[in-house]
């Protein structure tokens, strides 16, 4: 067992795992944050992805061990004070879900794309969520909310703090 | 799929990597594990011992090195994608590596890593063997340098002895040579079926020196040095262009496999090399 220390959605835990723990596992079984799911073996489908230090990471291709010291941020994280993210509201208006485990990923991946480009195209923002697959939605609402969060989230800055 | 039980190391600089990889014959090197983990999950590889490199932070980075950029070993992807260094002295490495894998994949992979694990069919590779990158490796007698032409030896199969670790990557300065790096698959974060890289250095009008590289058409990424050589002193016409990437399949001897035979990679090679030198030559 190995000890490691991480921070999670803002609180700190202090945990022996077996070293080959999967990050999301670890997150899952250990901590209880069942709202990071796992869509497949093989790196692909992006349903795990969390914030590693602000960047957006496939939590099943990092183990446990590997987040010692560091910060991470999931799906359960995002809501303040019951107020839905603004990117989790912009899903849920444009209706960018259907069965919806595909979702926390499809959120956290949206947020990392908007960081680094705030005014994506829609054709940035289908090469920006190429490691996340939906097969329900064909994408199209997905587009939709991640566009629309976008364009939400530039005004609000200038507008003295906004909802959020 | 959980990973089979291994024993976890962690260290802090490379002289206590390499001891662990003498100490320990079955240890596998951790580097973003972005093609080691999901073999680990799928329990296609089952080493006894890990040694996870992210904590030597002399590993990561890009430096310029006089007449050479040097990018460590551990330098994430998505770092070496916007790297002001890349840009300017090796655009087709930036090129290259913003179509590896998808973006969660580029904040955690490694430029050393993925180039170690020498996956045929990986961008990286082709792209170091083009630009006639040096592999700067770590071992019990003290560093070496190794080509590129020399580091790619089979499938998954490089020049690094077990106990060694690739710690950086020289890069020669390609400052105002056009680039363009041309990526043939069929859906979202696919492999290639088959990858060109161009480097172009034109004087006036015509082709001064040309590198290119190719990807997927043999068990190591290969040099068109038919290409390269019909290529200089020639305009950077259509035509021109289409008579030297003719020749770009000479001397390979690619797959047949489910995403096309060796003949469909034979001629898929000079098309995708006709592409990539014409765009790299449009941006010289």
């Amino acid at each position: 067992m190995t000890r490691i220390t991480v921070k999670v959605d803002g609180s700190s835990f202090t945990d022996e795992v077996e070293p080959r723990t999967l990050l999301v596992l670890y997150l899952r079984e250990q901590l209880g944050k069942t709202g990071t799911v796992v869509g497949c073996d093989t790196g692909n489908c992006g349903a795990c992805t969390v914030h590693l230090d602000g960047r957006s990471v496939k939590s099943c291709s990092l183990l446990a061990v590997q987040a010692d010291g560091h910060e991470i941020t999931t799906i359960e994280g995002l809501a303040t004070n019951g107020q839905l993210h603004p990117m989790q509201q912009a899903f849920h208006e444009h209706h960018a879900l259907q069965c919806g485990y595909c979702t926390p990923g499809m959120i956290m991946q949206s947020i990392d794309l908007i960081a680094d480009n705030p005014n994506p195209s829609d054709e940035d923002i289908r090469l920006g969520l190429e490691g996340n697959l939906c097969r329900c939605t064909g994408y199209q609402n997905i587009v939709k909310a991640v566009q629309a969060a976008a364009g939400a989230a530039a005004p609000q800055a200038s507008a003295a703090g906004g909802a959020q | 799929m959980i990973p089979v039980a291994f024993e976890y190391f962690a260290p802090a600089t490379v002289d206590e990597a390499l001891g662990l990889l003498r100490e320990h014959s079955d240890a596998k090197v951790l580097a973003g594990g972005q093609s080691l983990m999901p073999a680990l999950r799928l329990r296609l590889a089952a080493p006894e011992v890990i040694v996870d490199i992210q904590k030597i932070d002399d590993l990561r980075g890009v430096r310029d090195d006089g007449d050479a950029l040097v990018i460590g070993a551990m330098t994430p992807h998505s770092t070496v994608e916007s790297d002001p260094l890349v840009a300017e002295h090796a655009r087709l490495i930036a090129l290259a590596t913003a179509t590896v894998g998808d973006p969660q994949i580029r904040h955690r992979g490694t430029f050393g890593g993925s180039l170690a694990h020498a996956d045929p069919a990986a961008d990286l590779p082709v792209v170091a063997v083009a630009l006639d990158a040096s592999f700067v490796i770590a071992g019990p007698d003290g560093r070496r340098t190794v080509p590129a032409s020399e580091f790619f030896q089979g499938v998954f199969s490089t020049a690094l002895g077990e106990d060694e670790l690739l710690v950086e990557v020289r890069v020669p300065k390609y400052t105002g040579w056009g680039a363009h790096y041309e990526k043939f698959n069929r859906v979202a974060q696919g492999w290639s079926i088959v990858s060109v890289a161009a480097a172009v250095r034109l004087d006036g009008d015509s082709i001064a020196e040309a590198r290119v590289g190719l990807g997927n058409m043999g068990s190591t990424p290969v040099r068109a040095t038919a290409v390269e050589a019909a290529l200089v002193g020639q305009p950077a016409t259509a035509d021109a262009v289409r008579e030297a990437a003719a020749r770009a399949a000479d001397g390979t001897s690619p797959v047949s496999d489910i995403n096309g035979d060796a003949d469909y990679r034979r001629h898929l090679a000079t098309v995708l090399t006709r592409r990539a030198v014409l765009a790299a030559a449009g941006t010289a």
